[in-house]
């Protein structure tokens, strides 16, 4: 573990403690918030071990709590999960091999990945997605207990602005990557698509249509920035607003 | 009963998926243009899941806090700052916003 640390150097570190510390609040809020709805106080802690995915884990305790299935919880579970797959296409070399591996995959989540690509090489980036998953693994079921534990008080995160936290690390870890053109066009595609789907399509939907983005980095980059997306993402932003940087050149 | 399978089913579903993705790489040989492209997809990903968290959709109003943290975030991040300022600048723009009432 220290030899990882080392590895690492102490920027990343640093990045990697304040990451885990604003999951561990996010998870204080949401053991209490599941609590406070009547829910069992395991509930929260026990999916916090065993899924370790966040936004599927709100969503399938908000459908439970509402009376909804449990099946209609775990099918919007599993589509927000979605997004697993293609992060282990994108980063294989992380997960480690043998029994080793059977941990590593389930380390894989949005920071950790995120933390692993922003890294310049294998050796380090291997440092990140343990040290991450680990920390990850550690704050959120952590953080759940907490909030079982005080159960009716609810620290309310959107007043310190720790729901900014999330968006704000994952993009700060993209920003080297997004510094070459035809990342920069896939990715600005991708996420113009998913915020123009968003109001049409169930929750982690959107994210994968977003993909689409990728059609033009693949791509002759014969073309320049503020070019539109394929017919095919086209069609899928119906009625966008056009505030992003389509022009429907094609 | 219902809830505990439930739960098994999302664990083992979730991880599943996690699980596919290396397992395919090392059984199927990828082209280097696709291999590339994969690494550019988790790029994507990540840069919609920002887009879609930093402007949610659900209620009817538009809130202006969370994108301004986020806007900032990009900014300090574009000017290779510490992920640590990146952080705090984020959640500190976000919370002063919501303080004046200006979301």
């Amino acid at each position: 573990m220290r030899s990882i640390w080392r590895t690492l150097g102490r920027d990343t570190a640093a990045g990697i403690a304040a990451v885990c510390l604003a999951v561990g609040v996010i998870g204080v809020s949401y053991g209490a918030t599941a609590v406070t709805t009547g829910l069992p106080p395991w509930l929260p802690i026990v999916l916090g071990v065993v899924v370790l995915a966040g936004g599927a884990e709100f969503l399938f305790i908000g459908i439970v709590a509402a009376g909804g299935s449990p099946i209609a919880a775990v099918l919007a579970g599993l589509v927000v999960n979605a997004r697993h797959l293609p992060y282990g296409l994108s980063v294989p070399d992380v997960v480690g091999s043998g029994w080793r591996r059977l941990l590593g995959v389930h380390l894989m989540n949005d920071e950790s990945v995120a933390m692993a690509l922003a890294q310049p090489d294998i050796e380090r980036k291997r440092a990140a997605y343990w040290a991450c998953g680990f920390g990850v693994l550690l704050a959120w079921p952590g953080g759940a207990a907490v909030g079982v534990l005080i159960g009716t008080f609810v620290p309310d995160t959107a007043a310190f602005g720790l729901d900014a936290v999330f968006p704000a690390v994952l993009l700060a870890l993209i920003v080297p990557a997004l510094r070459e053109k035809a990342t920069l066009r896939a990715a600005l595609v991708g996420a113009a698509v998913a915020v123009a789907s968003a109001p049409f399509l169930p929750a982690g939907m959107p994210v994968l249509v977003a993909l689409s983005g990728l059609l033009v980095a693949g791509r002759g980059s014969d073309q320049r920035m503020g070019d539109a997306a394929g017919p095919e993402s086209s069609e899928l932003v119906s009625k966008s607003d056009r505030t992003t940087c389509e022009s429907g050149a094609e | 009963m219902m809830l505990a399978a439930g739960i098994i089913a999302l664990a083992v579903g979730t991880y599943t998926f996690r699980w596919a993705g290396p397992a395919l790489r090392e059984r199927i040989r990828f082209p280097t243009r696709v291999v590339r492209l994969l690494e550019v997809g988790a790029v994507v990903l990540l840069a919609a899941l920002v887009a879609v968290t930093a402007l949610p959709t659900d209620s009817g109003h538009f809130e202006f806090a969370l994108p301004a943290g986020v806007l900032v975030a990009a900014l300090l991040a574009w000017r290779k700052q510490p992920i640590l300022v990146v952080i705090l600048a984020a959640a500190t723009t976000t919370a002063l916003l919501r303080l004046l009432g200006v979301a």
